[in-house]
C-alpha cells in the first residue's frame, strides 16, 4: 500500500478498496467534482399506487442487488427499529455485499453485527457508535467504515461519491403518495433534515410508516415527487421512548458547569455577542448548561440574536420563545419540547442537511454561525480534535456536524474536561483527527483556556484579564502531571478499518484495527 | 502619628476567606479538582463526612493530596477529628508533616484545647524540621461552652479564624435550626466580637440547601452585615453566590479608593488627621476601606 502525508501530517493510502483518495490539504479546498450526481428518472402514471405492505416488496421494487447501497436517517436515534428490520429482510432475501449509508448508527443497531461478520454488509458510510463501532475496530467487517460529518455526508450524496440505490425513510407520518412529516403521531421525531439529501438523490425512495394519513399530509417535510414506495407497516418502526428525550439533562457536575461558564465568558470577550448574534451548541450536559448561561446573559443585557441552530433542544427553544433569537434552524430535534415547537411555532424552521452544512452548495447555514460550542474525546497541542476514537484506539463515536460547524463558525470553541477519569484529554497527538486544528479557536477546560495563535480572536481574548489563559502545552503538562506521566499509545495492527473524510471529500485520517 | 500607629492595618492574618469549601477527604476526584472553582480556602474533611471505617483511608488520601497536588494560591486546610476522639493524634501525626495551611479543630471548647493542639503541631513541626508556627489553627465553635469561652479561644496561638458549627450548636443549646438563623444571632455576634478584638476572622456556618442560591445570597449578605468575613460552603456551585454577596458596590469601591489614597498620602506627608469629601476619617474606616478593596480585587 502506498501512502501520502496530508496537511495534518497523517499518512493516507493513495488508494483503498479501489477508490483513489485525495489527501486533505487544508480547509476551503475543492470542489473535486464539477457536477452533481443525478439519480434515475422515475415515473408514476395516473392511477398508479405507491403503497406496499412489506419491506421485502419495497426492496424488490427498488431492485436492490448484491453490492447495492441503502441509506437511513437517524432521527429516531436509539429508538430506531427500521434499519434493523431492513437488514434482517435483506439477509433473508440472500443479498450480500451491501453498503450501508445511515446518517448514524446507534447502540440499538447491534442486531446487524452478524451481517457484518457474514459479509452481508461490507461497507458502512457514517458516524458509528456502540457495538457496531467496536466490532469494526476489531476487524469484524470486511470493508471500510467511512466516517463523514453531517455536511460531508450530504455532499457525498449530492456529488455522487455515494450512490444510493434505496433510501429507507422512517416516516412518523406519511400519506399514500409519500408526503412525509416528522412532527405528528406517536413516532414524532421533529426535523427530518438528515433524510433530505437521501430523498433527493437516491435512485429509489421508500417511506416506511405506521401512521398512514389521508392525502395530502400536512405539513410536508419530504414531498411526494421524491418518494417511490410507501410501506404501510404493521410492525412498529420505532420506540417512542428512544426517539426523543422528554428532558435532556443539564450537567450538575461543577467541573462541567465551570467549563460552560467559561465558554460564555469567551463568547462575551470575542465581541460577537451583540444584536444579530447566531449560535449553535449540542445536546450534551455541558453545552446545555452553556446555552442556559447564554440565555441568562442575553436576557440580562437585552441582546437579540438572529438565529439559533440545532440540534434543537428545550434550552434553545426557550431562547426563541423569549425573543433572544428570531428563528431556529432545525436539522434535528432532540427533545419533545423542540418537536412541539417545530410543529407549532412558525419561527422554528426545519432545514435539510445540505442547507445546514454541505460545503459544496451555494451557501450553507454553518457559514453564517457566529459561535459553536463543541466537544471531543481528545484535543492535541495543534488543536486537532478527535471525536471518533477513545484512548484505547477503538471507534466509539461519529462526529455529527463537528467539522462543518467548526469550519463555518467565526468562533469555534471546544469544551472538554482536562481529564476524564484518569484519561488525559489534551494530548501531544490525537489518535485520530476529525476536525483539523486550523478550524478551532479556543479549547476550554476546567483548568484553563488555550487559544489557537492562528485564531482571529487571539489578541482580543489574550488581553482579557478575566480569562484563565494558558498555553495548550501547559494544559497538556498539567494533565500529565495529574495522572503521573504520558499515557501509552493504543496497540494497533496494520489493517485500516476506517477512514475519516473531511467535509470536502478529502482524506483526513485513517483508523487501524486494534489488537485484541 | 507614630510609626506604630501607622501600622494599624496590619493584622495577624490578612488572607481572604470569603469561601471555605468542604471536600470529603475520601473522594479523590473531588479533591483533585477542588482548587479550580475559585474558593478562597479548601477544607479537606476527616471528621463528619467520613464514616468510621474510612477514617484511616481518608487520612492517608488527604496527606497524599497535600503532598502531590498543586493548589496554587488557594488556602488548604484539613478538618481533623476532635481532640477527645481516638483519631485526633493519628490525624495530626499524618497531616502536619504534609504542611497544610491550617487545621480546623471541631468542637473547640476552651483555650486549653488550642494550647494542646499548638503544642502537638509545634512538636511535629520541630520533628520534621518545618518552620514553627506557620500552620494555622481554625477552631470551630459547636457547643454552648465553646461559645462562652470564645473570647479566650480567640486569643490562642496560631488562631487565624473561628468558624461556627450551626447544626451542632443549635442541637447543643436546644434551639431549632431555622432558615433565617435567628437562633444563632447572639452566638454569631459573640464570636464576631471575639474575633474582631483579636484581629482574626469570623466565618459563618454552612447553608445546606445547594439548590437555593437566592437564599444563600440573602443569608450571606446578612452574615456580612453582622461582621462575618467568610462563609463555609459545601458545594462549588455556592462559591459564585457567596463571592457576589461579598462584592462591594461601585460606589463603595470608589469611596474606599479615596480613603486609602488619602490615608497613604497622610502617612507620606506625616499628617495626623485625614479628611475625605470633607469628612474626618479614622483608623477603623481605613481598615474597612482596605477590606472592601481586597474583596473587589479578588473578583
Amino acid at each position: 500500500m502506498k501512502f501520502k502525508t496530508n496537511s495534518v501530517n497523517r499518512k493516507i493510502p493513495t488508494e483503498i478498496f479501489a477508490k483513489e483518495l485525495i489527501p486533505f490539504s487544508g480547509k476551503g479546498k475543492g470542489p473535486y467534482k464539477s457536477r452533481k450526481y443525478a439519480p434515475k428518472i422515475r415515473k408514476l402514471s395516473p392511477g398508479g399506487t405507491k403503497i406496499v405492505k412489506t419491506l421485502q416488496e419495497a426492496i424488490k421494487k427498488g431492485e436492490l442487488t448484491d453490492g447495492g447501497t441503502i441509506s437511513f436517517h437517524h432521527h429516531f436515534r436509539n429508538g430506531d427499529y427500521l434499519l434493523n428490520m431492513v437488514c434482517h429482510e435483506i439477509a433473508n432475501m440472500g443479498l450480500k455485499d451491501i453498503r450501508l449509508v445511515p446518517s448514524s448508527i446507534q447502540g440499538i443497531h447491534k442486531e446487524i453485527l452478524p451481517y457484518l461478520e457474514k459479509g452481508i454488509i461490507t461497507h458502512i458510510h457514517c458516524g458509528t457508535s456502540g457495538t457496531i463501532a467496536d466490532a469494526i475496530s476489531r476487524g469484524k467487517m470486511e470493508g471500510l467504515l467511512t466516517i463523514r460529518s453531517h455536511g460531508g455526508r450530504a455532499r457525498s450524496i449530492e456529488n455522487g461519491d455515494v450512490e444510493i440505490d434505496i433510501a429507507f425513510i422512517a416516516a412518523p407520518t406519511s400519506d399514500g403518495y409519500g408526503n412525509i412529516n416528522g412532527v405528528h403521531g406517536p413516532y414524532a421525531c421533529g426535523s427530518l433534515g438528515y433524510a433530505f439529501p437521501d430523498a433527493q438523490f437516491a435512485n429509489h425512495v421508500v417511506a416506511v410508516t405506521n401512521v398512514l394519513v389521508p392525502y395530502p399530509n400536512n405539513p410536508i417535510s419530504i414531498s411526494q415527487e421524491y418518494v417511490d414506495t410507501v410501506v404501510d407497516l404493521k410492525k412498529p418502526i420505532g420506540d417512542p421512548k428512544g426517539i426523543v428525550s422528554t428532558t435532556l439533562r443539564v450537567t450538575r457536575d461543577p467541573k462541567g458547569l465551570k467549563i460552560a461558564k467559561d465558554c460564555i465568558e469567551i463568547i462575551k470577550a470575542s465581541g460577537l455577542l451583540k444584536d444579530g448574534f447566531s449560535y449553535q451548541s449540542g445536546a450534551g450536559g455541558t453545552t446545555l448548561a452553556a446555552t442556559n448561561y447564554l440565555r441568562d446573559y442575553m436576557n440580562a443585557k437585552g441582546i437579540k440574536g438572529s438565529f439559533g441552530m440545532g440540534g434543537a433542544t428545550e434550552a434553545l427553544v426557550k431562547m426563541l420563545e423569549e425573543g433572544l433569537f428570531k428563528t431556529i434552524l432545525d436539522v434535528q430535534s432532540f427533545d419533545t419540547y423542540a418537536v412541539n415547537s417545530l410543529l407549532n411555532n412558525p419561527k422554528h424552521i426545519e432545514i435539510g442537511a445540505s442547507q445546514y452544512a454541505n460545503p459544496f452548495t451555494s451557501g450553507c447555514a454553518v457559514n453564517l454561525l457566529d459561535t459553536i460550542i463543541l466537544g471531543g474525546t481528545e484535543v492535541d497541542v495543534n488543536f486537532n480534535v478527535n471525536t471518533s476514537t477513545e484512548s484505547d484506539g477503538r471507534i466509539a463515536w461519529g462526529m455529527g456536524g463537528h467539522q462543518d460547524t467548526a469550519e463555518g463558525a467565526k468562533l469555534a470553541i471546544i469544551a472538554v474536561p482536562l481529564l476524564r477519569g484518569r484519561i488525559p484529554i489534551v494530548v501531544d497527538d490525537v489518535i485520530s483527527i476529525n476536525t483539523p486544528g486550523e478550524n478551532i479557536d479556543v479549547v476550554v477546560t476546567e483548568r484553563g483556556i488555550a487559544l489557537n495563535p492562528e485564531s482571529q480572536f487571539y489578541d482580543d481574548l489574550k488581553r482579557n484579564k478575566y480569562l484563565d489563559i494558558k498555553d495548550i502545552e501547559e494544559l497538556k503538562k498539567i494533565s500529565e502531571k495529574l495522572i503521573g506521566g504520558k499515557p501509552k499509545k493504543p496497540e494497533i495492527t496494520d489493517r485500516i478499518v476506517a477512514m475519516i473524510e473531511y467535509r470536502d471529500g478529502s482524506a483526513l485520517d485513517v483508523i487501524y484495527q486494534v489488537k485484541d | 502619628m507614630s510609626k506604630q500607629k501607622n501600622d494599624i492595618t496590619k493584622k495577624k492574618d490578612e488572607r481572604l476567606r470569603r469561601t471555605r469549601l468542604y471536600i470529603p477527604g475520601n473522594n479523590p476526584a473531588m479533591m483533585q479538582n477542588a482548587m479550580i472553582y475559585g474558593a478562597d480556602s479548601l477544607i479537606f474533611d476527616l471528621e463528619d463526612s467520613i464514616a468510621i471505617n474510612e477514617k484511616d483511608a481518608a487520612r492517608f488520601l488527604v496527606r497524599n493530596a497535600l503532598q502531590t497536588l498543586d493548589f496554587g494560591e488557594v488556602e488548604v486546610t484539613v478538618r481533623i477529628n476532635p481532640i477527645e476522639t481516638k483519631y485526633f493524634s493519628k490525624d495530626i501525626a499524618e497531616i502536619i508533616p504534609a504542611k497544610p495551611d491550617g487545621i480546623l479543630l471541631p468542637k473547640t471548647e476552651s483555650l486549653d484545647d488550642i494550647l494542646l493542639v499548638d503544642k502537638e503541631i509545634t512538636r511535629i513541626e520541630k520533628e520534621h524540621k518545618l518552620k514553627v508556627g506557620k500552620i494555622r489553627i481554625m477552631p470551630i465553635i459547636e457547643s454552648a461552652i465553646g461559645v462562652l469561652n470564645v473570647e479566650e479561644i480567640a486569643t490562642g496561638p496560631r488562631v487565624a479564624a473561628i468558624g461556627l458549627g450551626g447544626e451542632d450548636l443549635t442541637a447543643d443549646i436546644g434551639a431549632v435550626r431555622t432558615r433565617n438563623g435567628k437562633e444563632l444571632e447572639y452566638i454569631s455576634s459573640r464570636i464576631i466580637l471575639a474575633c474582631a478584638a483579636n484581629k482574626i476572622q469570623a466565618i459563618d456556618t454552612v447553608f445546606a440547601d445547594i439548590n437555593d442560591l437566592e437564599g444563600l445570597y440573602n443569608v450571606t449578605v446578612e452574615a456580612i452585615e453582622m461582621g462575618f468575613q467568610g462563609k463555609s460552603i459545601i458545594h462549588p456551585s455556592q462559591i459564585e453566590t457567596v463571592h457576589k454577596a461579598f462584592m462591594p458596590s461601585k460606589e463603595e469601591i470608589t469611596k474606599a479608593e479615596k480613603i486609602v489614597k488619602a490615608y497613604k498620602e497622610s502617612i507620606k506627608k506625616g499628617r495626623g488627621a485625614i479628611t475625605v469629601d470633607g469628612k474626618m476619617i479614622d483608623v477603623p474606616v481605613v481598615i474597612r476601606a482596605e477590606q472592601i478593596l481586597k474583596r473587589a480585587k479578588a473578583e
